[in-house]
């Protein structure tokens, strides 16, 4: 038998999202995000989009019980959000921020909708990177909050979110009407990821200003799940399903620390927090994430230098 | 050429007697025909129809064992490309390096470091699954007394690393009669190297510096009438290991290319970041390697790597769980707390364990919710406070406490008071996560 590689050709391309107000001269920087035509890192088959983006995580409240390796890296600026996501952008590389805004939980700070807007325009104005915002998971109060968020923050192209089938007129609408984009989620679940796609689109979101959030697992703990649900995603979006034809967000620092392995190994020399982030980041990767949300800055820069090395190369097949 | 559904369904019993797994005979056929399950599933097929189908009979990616014994680990043998389609069935082989010039005292420590990376995760043990000793120089003599000394300390099965015929049969002259894994044949030494695994009946790693090469080099090997081998591409960057790993995966299963029937071993040993060759390996283990091979010892990469191959190699199809009961945890008093949870096996031993560790003693009240998490049962409505209730009733856990007070998943604090008042209990809220327990417990039977 001669060998001849057999290249996968799809009929469908992944639609390419722009996250920040890249105009010239304001100094905001701003991504570009999917693309793919084939599946991840698949360059042999075709244009496989653009590279994963690696971005960190940020709260408005100090984390209680924060596990060791975090605590000793953060302890000194998690009082201060704005400082903690300038470190992050500025000295530990991350190419997005993304805000979890905790605090407006109303069985936690109740922090107010006006607070959480000045907040997100803070981190945009120090950091320079473009941001993601996310709610505290209470619908109503996100609906508010997130609505003013996208009034302070207008034009700078901010993902926000999440949204889910349940509840995303208000905060769609909002995002549209300031030009921001949206986070569609879904609970682990291939035909309710393309209900809420729809939903979006029927309310004249365009395939542009969405990211899909299919739910991360942390290694371990719901991985073999998510990591699963998101590679029918991309292959259901490849194979002509356009409404899934998205970039997909995946949260592998909030979900990796939860585990009780991350939090309980050894802290000296390799950290095993840090090797279980980048892990559950790696394996989402391989199933079609495109931005990747990162805690930890030591996770954070291994697996931007994987990403590297996943495009890079030198073999011919 | 491969043979369609219907022309081997003429060859099947046709007796629909369910034994492969597949509701009708024809069903089973259409599997096989696209190479989703093999004709050793239907015990019932005639040793005729076994000839006739031929290559269409034989699995798409050949089972290769190394080792014997407990410790034998099977590469390959898998059906699919994507593990949603079915499941991955092998799990992918974990060797670690050792070479030739270690230092007697440094390898007996390597070789007792490897022993202890040994975990039990969700009641199964993860362990190494072999020992790959390279040779480094040109002197035969300390690989061959490495492998004396690693056979001697280790009961895993062995890889040789030499491309040196004459290192591999002095060292074959030791444990040939183990099935070690050679590694192995090349352009330069196939014919010897194929030689030494036939006389020994052991499996053969075979590697060239590119697929086409790859591809030629498979085919001379079983063209000689071996066919335990084993493909290897020495790639060096991640985006390399993976694209050769899914173009041999994606060749063998989608084309029936027999030259790349095999399973795959990739090394990911020398990046000198450890957390990046981590990363390496989690990509192999996630796409397409039976067996990597990995230079460190240490636990904080090597647990999160078995951790992953679980997720990846767990079937899709079928949560595990366990039953649905009342669980006795130390000695627990009549004062002793009952506990809530759901019986998906992660759940029910991340609790479990916590519990233990904590010293104190216990009852463990564990829901039927199909085997799911306790917030997707709760969404799911299959761990609402009926079902707790009901379980609390069922299990008569009531009859070995005096008290009434059972402690419930911090994520599911809501359901607290319609438990109480369906119950008849005090319900308290328990700390979220798990690890959180034995402290909770502690503070809990001091009151
Ligand atoms: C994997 C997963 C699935 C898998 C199921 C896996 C399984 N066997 O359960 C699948 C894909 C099938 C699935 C389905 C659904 N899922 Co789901 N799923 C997840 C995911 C990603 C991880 C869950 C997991 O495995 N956790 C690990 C285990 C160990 O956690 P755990 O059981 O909670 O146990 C921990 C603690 O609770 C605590 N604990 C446990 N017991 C006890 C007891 C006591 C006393 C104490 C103190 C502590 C304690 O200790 C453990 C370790 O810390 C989560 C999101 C996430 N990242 O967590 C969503 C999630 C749980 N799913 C969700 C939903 C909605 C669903 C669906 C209902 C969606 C739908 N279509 O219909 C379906 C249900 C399907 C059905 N009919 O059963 C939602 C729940 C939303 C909510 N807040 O209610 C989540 C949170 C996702 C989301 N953000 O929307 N899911
Ligand atoms: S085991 Fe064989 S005979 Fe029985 S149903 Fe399956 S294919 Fe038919």
């Amino acid at each position: 038998m001669s060998f001849e590689l057999h290249r996968e050709k799809f009929p469908c391309r992944i639609s390419e999202v722009e996250i920040g107000a890249g105009v010239a001269g304001n100094g905001q920087r701003f991504l570009q995000v999917g693309g793919a035509s084939t599946l991840p890192f698949l360059s042999f088959d075709g244009p496989s989009g653009h590279l994963p983006v690696i971005g960190m995580e940020v709260w408005d409240v100090v984390p209680e019980l924060w596990p060791a390796p975090l605590e000793n890296i953060f302890g000194p600026v998690a009082g201060d959000p704005v400082e903690w996501a300038r470190h992050c952008a500025q000295e530990w590389g991350a190419e997005f921020i993304c805000l979890r805004l905790r605090g407006a939980d109303p069985e936690l700070n109740d922090a107010s909708p006006e607070a959480c807007a000045t907040l997100a325009r803070d981190v945009l104005d120090a950091t320079g990177v473009p941001l993601v915002v996310l709610g505290c998971g209470n619908d109503a109060k996100d609906n508010v909050v997130l609505q003013k968020v996208s009034e302070t923050c207008a034009g700078r192209r901010c993902l926000i979110g999440p949204v889910t089938s349940d509840n995303y007129r208000t905060i769609a609408a909002a995002a549209m009407v300031n030009g921001h984009l949206v986070i569609a989620q879904s609970p682990v679940d291939v035909n309710m990821q393309k209900q809420i796609c729809v939903l979006l689109n029927d309310l004249g979101v365009p395939q542009t200003q969405i990211v899909m959030d299919p739910t991360t697992g942390g290694l371990g703990y719901g991985l073999e799940y998510t990591y699963s649900v998101m590679e029918r995603v991309r292959l259901a979006a490849l194979q002509g399903e356009s409404s899934l034809a998205l970039p997909m967000i995946v949260f592998c620092g909030f979900e990796a620390w939860r585990a009780k392995e991350a939090k309980t190994g050894p802290t000296d020399g390799v950290v095993q927090g840090v090797a279980w982030e980048a892990l559950t980041a790696g394996t989402l990767l391989q199933a079609g994430a495109d931005m990747v949300v990162m805690l930890h800055p030591e996770a954070t820069r291994v697996v931007r230098e994987h990403v590297k090395a996943l495009a890079g190369g030198e073999m011919t097949l | 050429m491969a043979l369609t559904g219907l022309q081997i369904f003429k060859l099947l019993p046709k007796t629909n007697c369910r034994e492969c797994g597949f509701a009708t005979c024809l069903a089973f056929a259409m599997a096989l025909a696209v190479g989703k399950t093999s004709l050793d599933d239907c015990p019932q097929a005639s040793d005729e129809a076994r000839e006739t189908l031929g290559a269409a009979a034989e699995p798409p990616i050949r089972l290769v064992t190394v080792g014997q014994g407990e410790y034998a680990v099977e590469l390959g043998g898998e059906l699919v490309l994507f593990r949603h389609e079915k499941t991955f069935y092998h799990p992918t082989a974990v060797a670690i390096e050792v070479r030739d010039d270690l230092p007697e005292a440094e390898l007996t420590e390597r070789l007792h470091a490897v022993q202890a990376l040994s975990f039990e995760r969700v009641g199964i043990t993860m362990r190494i699954n072999s020992i790959a000793i390279r040779q480094t120089g040109s002197d035969s003599a300390s690989f061959v007394k490495t492998v004396e000394l690693v056979q001697a300390n280790s009961p895993l099965p062995l890889t040789l690393v030499t491309q040196d015929p004459g290192a591999m049969r002095a060292a074959l002259a030791i444990v040939g009669s183990k099935r070690p894994l050679l590694w192995g044949a090349a352009e330069a030494n196939w014919r010897e190297m194929t030689a030494l695994a036939k006389e020994y009946g052991c499996p053969l790693v075979v590697t060239a510096g590119d697929l086409a090469g790859l591809s030629s080099l498979s085919e001379q090997v079983t063209g000689n009438g071996y066919k335990d081998i084993v493909l290897h591409v020495p790639a060096k960057a991640a985006g390399d290991v993976l694209r050769a790993a899914t173009a041999i995966r994606r060749m063998a299963i989608k084309k029936r290319f027999r030259p790349f029937g095999f399973p795959v071993l990739a090394s990911v040993g020398d990046n000198r970041d450890a957390y990046l060759a981590a990363l390496t390996a989690a990509t192999c283990i996630a796409k397409y390697a039976s067996m990597i091979v990995l230079d460190t010892v240490d636990p904080a990469v090597v647990l999160p790597l078995l951790t992953l191959r679980q997720d990846i190699y767990t079937d899709p199809q079928k949560p595990i769980q366990v039953q649905a009961a009342c669980y006795t945890i130390g000695n627990p008093g009549p004062d002793a707390p009952v506990l809530v949870t759901t019986n998906f096996s992660l759940t029910y031993f991340s609790v479990g364990n916590e519990i233990e560790s904590s010293r104190v003693g216990a009852y463990l009240v564990t829901v039927d919710t199909d085997g799911t998490s306790v917030l997707t049962a709760w969404a799911s409505g299959k761990f609402g406070p009926e079902q707790i209730a009901e379980a609390l009733e069922k299990t008569a856990v009531g009859e070995k406490v005096k008290h009434r007070k059972v402690v419930i998943p911090g994520y599911v604090a809501v359901l607290s008071g319609r438990l109480a008042e369906l119950s008849g209990w005090d319900v308290l809220v328990g700390p979220r996560e798990a690890a959180a327990l034995p402290g909770f417990l502690r503070s809990y039977t001091a009151n």
